[in-house]
């Protein structure tokens, strides 16, 4: 029989251990997992990235739900245990008892809140989970913040909330911040770079008092008696093992849950892995030796012998722009020698502590390129004495090689850690490459190095290329284009998360390699740019590719062609007069009928475009956007008004759909139908969204095309009403607008992000639904109006010469 | 060399182009910064696109046709394409674009 395995905490150790067992023993065992938030593991130490916007957190779930079901694992999540009944070998959750062979206790650690006065006023919150990442989201540009703490939670939280545009106030009681990992003056180098970035430090500050008005928080009172105003105190100060579970269970505990190298507890059936475990006397507060943990306990659950080595640790701050690097001990000692490395013009600091030949602590700030080579010394205690000189320079200069870090790679040993988080030596990801694991991913899958906080992956990339050599292609995800390194999700990530609003801060913020961009670039940004910031944001015409910035096609003959609109392809005798007149006044040489459902003037010339469009614009015509990366049209059939299997009006709501969506821009055209019944007179399913309409409502799909590929839509979901089917239209044109990369069809969009996202995003979840159909308004005050009618008025001379020689030597 | 004033550097938007009809074909004005102004034949020769109607970006402008990429210093195709525009002397002064009259006649001979 089975085993029944209870495991309680569903963290960062215990989905490795879960990993690592369903991996090498599928069968062995009935797998029953709690966790008091109400979902399943996330990788905690991205939740920083989460907050400054650079991550999302669907990005950051390790373990769905697919996870969990494809390994028979029976998830109670939102369910916290109350109690473990050692004697009867049962875990008593919120919803019911369940009987264990084995328990494995994972419950990770709790916030320690300073017990001010006042600290449970609402809005004094904590950084661990999720729900305070979103707290701190919720603050923007009118907000103030007040963090207590400078280590790397608190300053991780006040660079998050900073880039919102926050104001942030770190109040930290030490000379210097992150004493436990910096020396003073990488501590001041760091400050300098917070500051720049907006945030206001107070060191050596006492608090004293939380002050509160109605049961929330106001202010922060130091013990100088200085206020600090606040809408939401964020309190980094430390973390406590959470024992009180084993506790009360009666197994030993001390800081954290006692355990031996095995990770069992003082009771043989149960273990115990992550940051409420004690260890040897010491406790854990990072991913590294937690995932060796993990590692053990998996192997003593299935008897295989293995057993937990503590080991030296380093640290990273994952804040952009401050680049440090600490490992090892570096107080000042007897006997102990320091060599440092200063370059001031580029805030670099560098600094090795050296002790009997021996490198024994690393801290580094603003460089930290070598921060790897330097903690396999420490680690593995390599002898010093004949590279002492040059050490300081690192691996690239021993051995005389020139400073190329693919020579520095080349240079590790087979042990050094390339992945830190994870414990990836060189050795291991070589050895998977060698076994086949060709790119990056594929390395990931198969080591776990670079899979959580990623701050390695360029190094897995230069230890790929080392092994493999040319036959190494770098990632698949190319960059946009020559002008930068970033891919257009970095680029889309970065443009939210650090709030650029202009291409000249997208150049400058995100290190373009060209002045100004290119052709490639250029019309990407502009369109990220005003799909995000569509108040703030004016959109460039001198980004556009020439059919969007002149409103028409351009031919190959350099004429224009003049599409205008026709809502729902209805017409009226009035309209078609008018469009012949034009026609016929400005020579225009084919007329022809589109598949749009509307009316192609072509080979006008580009000078008369304003004239032709002032003419259309009299009766009421206005620009069909037969050119634009937006909406194209709403194809519609005849529908009830005509036909006699019509079921709903479907003219009738591809007007109103046209009139809502018009103008919007989109990452690439977007075309819509509506058919009356299921017999689909106007093609809708094999458009960017159909609608076929049914007696009971409205068929809605997705993902068609009719190019150069060919693709039926898929269903997204039927609606009752026309109003929620115009609903369900908007918020999944928004989704396409804020989510797809420049020049993805939504199709492509759709193969990205899967029909379940789209589904739980604008079906499922209403009020997400509600949100998106919001923005897409915002957005459409500003382009829900007729190019043409404005290039009339105010750009009509752009479309003249600026000067014409030909007359003058014509008088 | 005599200077002819075809307008004010307002008149041809930043990283924008404007058309100057010459007798003998059309000469592209571009603005590539604030005050930098270049002057080439507007008909790119791989096909003829109006290279007036190209995004603007560094000293270059990008074909609109097939994005040939010229460097409008030299007039020379960039990257992997062969070709060459020709390019015309033009001067700013006072914000006002000079044109040199002799490269439009030059190549009214041509
Ligand atoms: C914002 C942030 C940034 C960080 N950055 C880094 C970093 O850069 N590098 C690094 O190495 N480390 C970092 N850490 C630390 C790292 O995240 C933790 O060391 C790690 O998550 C601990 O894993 P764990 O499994 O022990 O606990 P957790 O991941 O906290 O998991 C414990 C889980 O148990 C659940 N639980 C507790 N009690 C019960 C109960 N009675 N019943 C049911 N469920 C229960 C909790 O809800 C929780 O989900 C960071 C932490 C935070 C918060
Ligand atoms: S789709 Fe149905 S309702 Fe519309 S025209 Fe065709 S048969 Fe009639
Ligand atoms: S016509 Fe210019 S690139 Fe083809």
């Amino acid at each position: 029989m089975k085993q029944r395995l209870v495991v309680i905490g569903a963290g960062m150790a215990s989905g490795r251990v879960l990993e690592h067992l369903t991996d090498a023993a599928p069968d062995a065992f009935d797998i029953t997992l709690f966790n008091a938030e109400p979902c399943g593991n996330y990788n905690r130490i991205m939740l920083s990235p989460v907050l400054s916007g650079e991550k999302t957190y669907e990005e950051i779930v390790t373990h769905d739900d697919a996870w969990y079901a494809a390994r028979g694992i029976a998830c109670r999540f939102g369910e916290k245990v109350e109690k473990i009944d050692r004697e009867m070998k049962v875990v008593e959750g919120d919803n019911g008892h369940v009987p264990y062979d084995k328990l494995v206790i994972a419950t990770g650690s709790t916030p320690f809140m300073i017990p001010l006065p006042g600290h449970d006023l609402e809005g004094v919150i904590a950084y661990r989970d999720l729900e305070d990442t979103q707290r701190m989201m919720g603050m923007g540009p009118d907000n103030k913040v007040v963090v207590i703490g400078g280590g790397l939670l608190g300053l991780e939280a006040a660079a998050g909330m900073a880039a919102h545009g926050v104001d942030v106030t770190v109040v930290h009681i030490m000379g210097h911040l992150m004493e436990r990992q910096l020396d003073e003056a990488a501590g001041h180098l760091l400050k300098k770079s917070l500051e720049d970035k907006g945030i206001k430090i107070c060191l050596q500050a006492n608090s004293k008092e939380v002050l509160g008005e109605d049961g929330k928080v106001r202010a922060l009172l130091l013990d100088d008696g200085t206020k600090l105003p606040c809408d939401l105190l964020v309190m980094a100060v430390g973390i406590r093992p959470n024992t009180a579970l084993a506790q009360e269970a009666g197994l030993a505990t001390g800081r954290g849950i006692h355990v031996d190298d095995q990770m069992l507890t003082s009771d043989t059936d149960v273990y115990a892995v992550g940051e409420c475990v004690e260890h040897d006397g010491e406790v854990f507060g990072l991913v590294a030796p937690l995932y060796d943990q993990a590692k053990v306990a998996a192997q003593s659950l299935l008897e295989e012998e293995a057993a937990f080595v503590q080991k030296t640790l380093s640290t990273k701050l994952k804040v952009t722009g401050c680049d440090l690097f600490s490992a090892g001990d570096f107080a000042d000692g007897p006997g102990r020698e320091d060599i440092v490395f200063r370059d001031p013009s580029r805030g670099v600091y560098k600094r090795l502590v050296i002790e009997e030949d021996r490198l024994v602590g690393a801290v580094m700030y603003g460089d930290t390129a070598d921060g790897s080579w330097f903690f396999g010394l420490i680690k593995d205690g390599t002898s010093i004495e004949e590279m002492r000189e040059t050490l300081i320079f690192g691996p690239a200069y021993q051995g005389g090689d020139t400073a190329d870090p693919l020579s520095a790679v080349a240079a590790l040993p087979p042990e050094a850690e390339i992945c830190g988080c994870n414990g990836v030596c060189k050795s291991e990801i070589v050895e998977a490459i060698n076994a086949g694991a060709g790119d990056l991913g594929a390395v990931r899958a198969n080591t776990k190095a670079s899979a959580s906080c990623g701050t390695c992956t360029g190094l897995v990339e230069q230890v790929l290329q080392v092994t493999l050599g040319d036959a190494f292609q770098l990632p698949t995800a190319q960059p946009i284009c020559g002008c930068t390194d970033l891919k257009h999700e970095d680029v889309r990530r970065l443009i939210k998360g650090q709030e650029l609003k202009s291409q000249a801060a997208v150049w400058q913020e995100l290190g373009w390699k060209t002045l100004d961009g290119c052709h490639v670039c250029r019309p990407a940004i502009n369109y990220y740019l005003l799909a995000d910031w569509p108040l703030e944001y004016q959109d460039d015409p001198q980004s556009r590719f020439v059919n969007e910035r002149k409103h028409a096609n351009i031919q190959k003959d350099g004429t224009f062609s003049v599409v205008p609109r026709m809502w729902g392809g209805i017409t009226t005798p009035d309209e078609l007069r008018a469009i012949a007149d034009a026609a016929d006044k400005y020579d225009v040489p084919t007329v022809k009928v589109t598949g749009g459902q509307r009316i192609d003037l072509l080979g006008v010339k580009g000078e008369d475009l304003p004239a032709i469009w002032s003419d259309l614009n009299q009766a009421g015509l206005v620009s069909g956007h037969a050119y634009s990366k937006g909406l194209r049209t709403v194809k519609t059939c005849v529908g009830t008004d005509h036909c006699r299997f019509g079921t709903q009006d479907s003219t009738g709501l591809g007007i109103k759909l046209e009139k809502i969506l018009w103008g919007s821009w989109t990452p690439h055209k977007l075309k819509l139908a509506v058919s009356g019944c299921p017999r689909n007179c106007a093609e809708a399913t094999c458009k960017d969204i159909g609608v076929v309409c049914v007696d009971s409502g409205y068929q809605i799909s997705i993902g068609g095309a009719a190019g150069m590929d060919v693709k039926e839509t898929e269903l997204l979901c039927q609606v009752p009403t026309e109003e929620e089917a115009t609903e369900v239209v908007m918020a999944v044109t928004q989704a396409y607008r804020e989510g797809g990369k420049y020049l993805d069809r939504l199709y492509k969009w759709l193969g990205k992000v899967g029909m379940d996202w789209v589904k739980a995003q604008v079906v499922d979840d209403v009020e997400n639904r509600a949100a998106l159909v919001a923005r897409f308004e915002l957005s459409q005050s500003i382009y829900r109006k007729d190019p043409w009618a404005e290039h009339v008025k105010e750009k009509a001379q752009t479309y003249a010469p600026i000067a014409d020689f030909t007359l003058e030597a014509a008088e | 060399m005599s200077w002819i004033d075809i307008g004010h550097i307002d008149e041809v938007p930043l990283r924008g182009a404007r058309l100057v009809k010459t007798h003998i074909g059309c000469i592209a004005v571009f603005r590539t910064a604030e005050a930098d102004v270049y002057a080439a034949t507007n008909s790119c020769p791989h096909n003829g696109g109006p290279l007036s109607e190209g995004i603007v970006h560094g000293q270059s402008v990008t074909c609109p046709l097939h994005n040939w990429v010229f460097d409008l210093n030299t007039g020379e195709a960039q990257g992997a394409d062969d070709g060459r525009i020709t390019t015309y002397p033009v001067r700013l002064e006072d914000g006002r674009i000079l044109l040199d009259d002799g490269a439009i006649t030059r190549r009214s001979a041509a």
